[in-house]
């Protein structure tokens, strides 16, 4: 391909993907994006040490589905859908609820459980896959960062 | 394509090792294998994709696109499963097998391992059975593989060990901090601790140097190749002797016989998905429990109308693994060093002789666990997220110790292997289908396993502690083996005490599908003690144009 070519294809593909609003995630929408980074922030929040959302989960997950979690993008979309758009505007308080109430329901719970696998994964995951950003889990746990090697 | 004299499908523990001792007595060899060959520098080190944690696939194989699996489940329904998923039963696919990336544990089987219908009797429900060879029939190639593919540890200490010759070649690591806990608490109770052995160097070792102690071990490739298996030893050394050729990438679809009911060769597909014939005077069958069985089946032909070896229908039966339980524990202090490959101690006091168990499990402490499969490990009250989690994530990571073990299952007929009819894999072969469950009395051994490895955390001090027990379902997985059973019956085995199936006399099969019991130990080591005994009959029944029973 060349060089003209290129930059023409580039085009077309921005162009396709303007159906909503520009979004700086390789898959989710903004919109998405915010109520998983609210829901990730309560599966691991943030205290002295950081959580979820600054350990780069949501990157982490959004990497994936680009990636070996495609099959789940469908599952994704749908699952944010039905958690509401108003989710990360809610007060904590209220987003803890929906949050218990999903796990305790049959329907969302594989959902749900799903959320916590992938936010533990990014954040307890090797730092190259886009979560553990800083290997801040590693750090909290007290492993030993970068390891250590070639000790007899 | 050239004929050749034998054709070995699989390049893992088991055909790796048959490969180099027909290439070394001048059989021509073609080795086929359907994964790649790593080397130590694609040893890359990722907590989420390795062959243990394998939530973002399979690092060695196979991949889950090409390769699904049927798995049927307790309630009688089937569902398509991927390779890197649950239910799959997976083991390794690339050269070398699990030997690439496994935690490595060497145990030889005890005695009454091999005894397990005469010492218990007959168990209602299982086909729990002897084997048609023992201990001293194995003993000699034991030792053979302990030097050759490079053994080390201490056992000497193991009152329990069936009798050897030699020594193990090579001395354990260092203690790490979990041998100094567990070793004193283990003889307060009475218990006989020892160092695991390990196919790990420790010394230089056959031109390779000894582990670095990093804390990714099980499931990863060695980045320093300290790791022994058959694709830094035996294969090399098939490949050197120019007897052998390794493909790799290859997909056997089926093994080919004649009208007079011997096999002919294989057929397969190779790295361009072309489909190829490769003629053999014999053909050896080393792809592990699963997928061996699955070859066999898949075999139909006139005279073979329920595959190759299955007049009696005893292929891909008795489907065993081993059923693993244990306990964790909370120290009162940090006790973490990260020192790989973390385990390191074992005890087999209770591998027999339990009061009204017919059988037991060697217990061991667990290697290092990486952050993220310690997620999967917290004790049932503890919330899973949320605050709390976190919280016990950060105090308690480097508290943490683990002690479990493989119980020997009691093998079931119905835990099997056949093929489905409805599913094919990539290349349009029938895949693998899998079904059946534990048997009963498997549960009560592994769960009074689980109670011993408590006990022995307890008395080492842990302030705190939790069992893994096991839940119903088939096992099978790295240590999967059972589904070619070996006798001296026909009618009741699917090979004879050589590997050799009953009814062809130039078709073997050599892996751990062949093992009638599967030991309450790790089982490589008897695969690997198990092929060089079989090779050397297959070598000693070779005429030089053709092979004779």
């Amino acid at each position: 391909m060349d060089r003209r070519k290129f930059i023409v294809a580039g085009l077309a593909g921005t162009a396709a993907g303007c159906g909503r609003a520009r979004s700086s995630w390789r898959f989710f929408t903004m919109e998405e994006a915010r109520t998983l980074e609210a829901a990730c922030a309560h599966i691991i929040p943030e205290d002295q040490d950081a959580g979820a959302v600054r350990a780069g989960v949501v990157v982490f997950i959004d990497r994936q589905l680009t990636g070996f979690y495609k099959p789940l993008r469908k599952v994704y979309r749908e699952g944010l859908a039905a958690m509401g758009s108003g989710f990360a505007d809610l007060p904590p308080a209220a987003q803890l609820d929906k949050l218990r109430q999903m796990e305790r329901d049959p329907a969302s719970k594989p959902f749900f459980d799903m959320l916590v696998a992938h936010t533990m994964q990014g954040y307890y995951g090797d730092p190259r896959h886009g979560g553990n950003r800083d290997r801040v889990s590693w750090k909290m746990l007290g492993v030993a960062s970068p390891p250590i090697r070639g000790r007899a | 394509m050239k004929r050749v004299n034998a054709v070995v499908v699989g390049a893992g523990a088991g055909g790796g090792i048959v490969a180099k001792e027909l290439a070394v007595a001048g059989l021509s060899v073609v080795l086929l294998e359907r994964g790649k060959w790593y080397t130590p520098f694609d040893g890359r080190k990722d907590d989420l994709r390795n062959q243990r944690t394998t939530v973002l696939g399979n690092a060695f194989g196979p991949d889950d696109e090409r390769n699904p699996r049927v798995a049927v489940d307790l309630q009688g329904r089937a569902h398509s499963v991927r390779a890197s998923g649950p239910g799959y039963s997976n083991n390794a696919a690339c050269v070398g097998g699990g030997t690439l990336s496994y935690g490595a544990m060497a145990w030889r089987y005890m005695e009454k391992d091999f005894r397990m219908r005469s010492t218990y009797g007959q168990v209602p429900g299982s086909t729990l059975e002897d084997w048609p060879i023992s201990y001293q029939d194995l003993e000699p190639y034991y030792e053979k593989a302990e030097w050759e593919i490079g053994v080390s540890g201490d056992d000497s200490g193991n009152p329990f060990r069936a009798p050897r010759r030699k020594p193990l070649p090579m001395p354990p690591l260092p203690p790490n901090r979990e041998f100094e806990i567990l070793e004193p608490a283990a003889r307060r109770l009475g218990l006989h601790p020892f160092h695991i052995p390990m196919l790990r160097n420790t010394i230089p070792y056959n031109g390779r140097g000894p582990c670095m102690r990093c804390r990714w071990c099980v499931g990863f490739a060695c980045e320093v190749n300290a790791k022994c298996g058959t694709q830094n030893t035996v294969i090399p050394k098939s490949l050197a002797t120019g007897n052998c050729e390794l493909r790799t990438e290859c997909m056997v679809r089926q093994i080919l016989t004649d009208a007079r009911g011997r096999v002919t060769g294989v057929e397969y597909f190779d790295v361009h998905d072309r489909l190829r014939t490769q003629e053999a005077d014999l053909v050896v069958v080393s792809s592990a429990a699963v997928e061996s069985a699955r070859l066999l089946l898949n075999s139909k032909s006139t005279l073979f109308p329920n595959g190759l070896g299955n007049r009696y229908d005893w292929v891909g039966r008795n489907l065993q693994g081993h059923c693993y339980t244990g306990a964790f524990g909370i120290m009162p202090d940090d006790i973490y060093d990260d020192l790989g490959p973390g385990a390191s101690i074992a005890i087999c006091d209770f591998n027999h002789g339990n009061p009204g168990l017919a059988g037991g499990a060697m217990l061991a402490n667990e290697f290092i666990r990486l952050p993220y499969q310690f997620v999967g490990m917290l004790p049932p009250d503890v919330p899973k997220w949320g605050p709390a989690h976190k919280d016990f994530m950060r105090r308690y990571y480097r508290r943490a110790i683990a002690v479990q073990g493989p119980t020997q299952e009691m093998p079931m007929f119905e835990a099997r292997v056949t093929v489905d009819p409805d599913v094919p894999d990539y290349w349009g072969i029938p895949v693998a289908r899998l079904s059946g469950d534990k048997h009963p009395h498997t549960i009560e051994i592994s769960t009074a396993m689980a109670a011993k490895a408590e006990a022995w955390l307890r008395e080492a001090g842990a302030v705190r502690t939790w069992k893994k027990l096991a839940g119903p379902g088939y096992t099978g997985g790295q240590h999967q083996a059972g589904t070619c059973r070996m006798g001296n019956d026909p009618k009741t085995s699917v090979v004879n005490r050589y590997c050799q199936v009953h009814d062809i006399d130039n078709l073997f099969v050599i892996d751990g599908s062949v093992h009638v019991t599967n030991g309450g130990f790790n089982p490589v080591l008897t695969i690997m003690a198990n092929a060089y005994r079989a090779s050397e009959y297959l070598v000693k029944g070779w005429k030089g144009t053709r092979y004779r029973s």
